[in-house]
């Protein structure tokens, strides 16, 4: 349960408990916390995710999730019965970061990949606490009306509380 | 006869799971809950989550591309 304060408590004594550092933004980092938290508490764990730096814009009501490839040789699209990575320099061309998150997002539906829209609805209903942390929030301004409900803000502290006395905790 | 059948052909890791969780509680306890999948993660995944949750894995059978699990509603 998640009170008003920010500070988070646990369950029933002897249920498990995770945490997870969000740090990253992209489309493709957003999948892991996602997918570990949703799966984590249909296992009836007991889970918290604290969304810092690059990570807090997953909090925000309407998402704008990207990929680049620049910088990621291994980013391997598969392409015409192989994979390709995208050399930087074609990478730093003006549209691409658009043209290969349009490819992924196909990929993602073809596939039967959850979207991370539908990942974060399915985690906010099984109770999921989300913690954005309010320094980042101060740093890059962002407003507490442009995020979803349901999160609660808090700190380093509000977040080790947790960590504590959990029985798994990440940082991805 | 199974009491409920989720069809969670076509979907990928971690929607078979979280949707058999859903289901699950639309089962009595003790009843069953058939699963079809077509993702071959949802072997290992499925055994893993009755395991954790406590409910019994009764079957686990491959037909064609299908997988199919039984799950008795004990957790």
């Amino acid at each position: 349960m998640t009170e008003g304060n920010g500070t988070v408590t646990n369950g029933a004594p002897n249920q498990k408990s995770m945490t997870i550092i969000v740090t990253k933004g992209t489309l493709d980092w957003a999948y892991p916390p996602f997918i570990l938290a949703t799966t984590a508490a249909a296992m009836g764990v007991n889970t918290t995710m604290f969304f810092t730096f690059y990570g807090l814009p997953l909090l925000l009501k309407k998402l704008d999730l990207k990929i680049s490839p620049l910088g990621n040789p291994a980013m391997k699209m598969p392409m015409m019965g192989m994979h390709m990575a995208m050399p930087n320099w074609v990478a730093t061309i003006p549209g691409v970061d658009s043209g290969a998150t349009g490819m992924m997002k196909n990929m993602i539906k073809k596939k039967g990949v959850a979207s991370i829209d539908e990942l974060r609805d399915m985690a906010l209903e099984a109770e999921v606490k989300m913690i954005a942390c309010q320094m980042t929030m101060d740093l890059f301004e962002y407003k507490e009306e442009d995020m979803i409900e349901g999160m609660t803000l808090g700190g380093a502290a509000t977040y080790l509380e947790q960590a504590l006395k959990s029985d798994v905790n990440l940082f991805v | 006869m199974p009491d409920k059948t989720l069809d969670a052909k076509g979907l990928n890791c971690p929607l078979p799971i979280l949707r058999t969780k859903k289901m699950l509680n639309e089962v009595p306890a003790g009843g069953t809950l058939e699963v079809l999948a077509t993702d071959p993660g949802s072997v290992a995944d499925m055994a893993s989550f009755c395991r954790t949750t406590g409910n019994e894995l009764v079957e686990s059978t491959k037909d064609g591309d299908v997988f199919r699990f039984l799950i008795k509603h004990t957790g």
